[in-house]
């Protein structure tokens, strides 16, 4: 049978609570026992959805964001959603490099990390109501972990 | 959050932290700056020596830094990376940017 658990956590859009967010989803996946470069993946693809939330979502204003993680077995799912401006053109944020904020420095590759560290990504944006990143992972799990 | 550094005649080293994210890379990124104009600095080392974790946001500000140094004729070297913050330099087209030292040369 496919042990199924899911967690969800709701925090402040502050730039502190992205390491907040990795080490919650550390944790959460332990007991997977998952590769380091794995674990890693995650933690990166993580902090771009929350980083967004809160730089591009919130403009750094007050506002929350809300992070679920199901594990189904294996597979890992992780939702990040925030109730901010929205994206006006989702397949050029995916672009590479692609940026609305280049006088702030960003990079414009936070979209494509969590594609290339990610096996799947669905945004769903709505202008004024806000963006919710679904990504998934197959996990390869080590022997000797249950 | 503090950065270690070293400066000596026109060279920076930044010893970079543990995690950069956006908090971390804002951070830098004034600090690095207020350096740079007050020491005059000509050379600009990143030892990621104690760095384990860096997202698009440390990229950002990598990129802003080598485009400052590069207004007036300066260099960026980053030393010591592993594996895993190598992996984001190459996909992120870092090395076209910034010279990637594999093996520190401590002098």
């Amino acid at each position: 049978m496919i042990r199924e658990q899911e967690m969800t956590i709701r925090f402040a859009a502050y730039p502190e609570n992205e390491q907040f967010a990795r080490i919650v989803i550390t944790a959460f996946l332990m007991d997977l026992n998952p590769l380091v470069d794995e674990m890693a993946d995650i933690k990166t693809a993580v902090s771009e959805a929350v980083t967004n939330a809160i730089i591009h979502g919130y403009e750094n204003c007050m506002g929350e964001v809300t992070m679920t993680c199901k594990k189904q077995g294996d597979l890992i799912t992780i939702t990040v959603l925030d109730e901010g401006c929205g994206i006006a053109d989702i397949a050029r944020a995916r672009e590479p490099f692609f940026t609305t904020k280049p006088e702030a420095e960003r990079s414009g590759m936070g979209f494509s990390f969590m594609e290339m560290f990610m096996d799947e990504i669905h945004i769903t944006s709505e202008r004024g109501q806000g963006t919710c990143v679904e990504m998934k992972k197959q996990l390869h799990l080590q022997e000797g972990s249950s | 959050m503090e950065f270690q550094y070293e400066t000596k005649t026109g060279c920076l080293r930044i010893f970079t932290p543990r995690e950069i994210d956006e908090c971390a890379a804002s951070e830098m990124r004034e600090e690095a700056d207020m350096l740079i104009d007050n020491y005059q600095i000509r050379h600009l080392i990143f030892d990621f020596s104690n760095t384990e974790f860096m997202d698009s946001s440390g990229i950002g500000m990598l990129i802003g830094r080598s485009r400052k140094m590069g207004y007036t004729g300066g260099s960026v070297v980053a030393e010591n990376l592993n594996g895993r913050v190598q992996k984001i330099f190459t996909l992120a087209g870092l090395p076209k940017l910034i010279t990637v030292v594999k093996e520190a040369n401590h002098d």
